[in-house]
């Protein structure tokens, strides 16, 4: 049991760095509601910024990758998600068919690699 | 509960989760541990940031601030969505469940279906729509968890590229305006640049660098 639950201080992190962080913003929206413009040039501003942290965060997992992941190739991984996103591109953006393409490339490759 | 099985979404969901159950055991995390962060979060961008920067060595204070950062967008997707579950009898803590549902799945499905649902019946179909889809994180939380612990190296790292991707092509598909577009491209271009600079925030040196960026030239675009 006390391996499903691991220790007590990595929970107390988690609410204090992830849950506490998110719930903010949500509450926030939930009180200041209404007064905020959808259009806003703030709120463009901000999606840019989550957009672009978020997309800083593909690149770390691709090019600092963890575990198991990092047994595959530098050249393959990134090979494997440009496979995956010309799927994506090709089939009028099917989010599915890219993931496929993308798994499809990476396990073959890493197979052929033997 | 069918619109939770009929959406295409709930299954990138379920592989998104796949890929946050795997990273969670591959950095050490306990099984307890990722299931919380998938009910307490809620947010799975944020939850790989948090997982992530945990992971590489980071301070609670360091993760707290990217993970923070990174959930300023759920604040626009609140404040757009709620004025389509209110009625005049509504209260606000009525809302607070629906509300912590929120992120982005559930944003763009309530923009699809919420308008076809009376409107006095909204929050309790919010209030499904986000426990089912609670229920198949969760699921495949655990799964992602177990999978990576047993499967051979081959498969685990299949499991892992599934965030990545599932990511990078559902962030793509909800690019409309340039800035977005520019502010993905530069995101994934300015990491490396800044990973070299060891800082532990590098992950809001390049987004907030790449995002200011990607609005100037929206902006300027807009002038001309």
């Amino acid at each position: 049991m006390s391996d499903f639950v691991g220790d007590w201080h990595a929970l107390l992190v988690l609410v204090i760095a992830g849950f506490l962080p998110n719930e903010v913003w949500r509450m926030l929206g939930l009180w200041l509601g209404g007064g905020v413009d959808e259009g806003s040039e703030l709120l463009i501003w901000v999606r840019a910024v989550a957009t672009a942290i978020l997309a800083g965060v593909i690149a770390q997992i691709l090019v600092q990758p963890p575990g198991a992941l990092a047994s595959v190739p530098d050249w393959l991984r990134y090979g494997a998600v440009a496979a995956g996103f010309a799927a994506f591109m090709l089939t009028r953006r099917s989010i599915f068919a890219g993931v496929v393409c993308g798994e499809v490339a990476m396990v073959a490759g890493k197979w052929w690699l033997g | 509960m069918r619109s939770v099985g009929s959406t295409v979404l709930t299954l990138v969901l379920f592989a998104t989760y796949l890929g946050i159950g795997a990273l969670a055991h591959d950095t050490h995390f306990s099984l307890a541990w990722a299931l919380a962060s998938t009910a307490l979060v809620w947010a799975g961008p944020a939850q790989i940031i948090l997982i992530s920067t945990l992971g590489s060595g980071a301070t609670v204070v360091q993760a707290a601030i990217a993970v923070t950062v990174s959930a300023i967008r759920l604040f626009p997707m609140v404040v757009s969505v709620l004025p389509m579950m209110r009625t005049p009898q509504t209260k606000r803590r009525h809302l607070v469940l629906a509300t912590h549902f929120i992120a982005v799945t559930l944003w763009v499905e309530c923009f699809r279906l919420l308008p076809q649902v009376p409107r006095e019946r909204r929050i309790a179909f919010t209030h499904g729509l986000g426990i089912g889809l609670c229920a198949v994180c969760l699921t495949a939380t655990a799964l992602g968890y177990g999978l990576a612990a047993n499967l051979p190296q081959l498969f685990a790292a299949a499991i892992l590229l599934l965030t990545p991707l599932a990511f990078l092509l559902s962030t793509a598909r909800n690019c409309r305006q340039l800035a977005d577009i520019l502010a993905l491209v530069l995101g994934l271009a300015l990491f490396p640049l800044a990973s070299q600079l060891h800082t532990g925030v590098d992950i809001l040196i390049s987004g907030i660098s790449a995002g200011t960026i990607a609005y100037g030239v929206h902006a300027w675009r807009e002038r001309e």
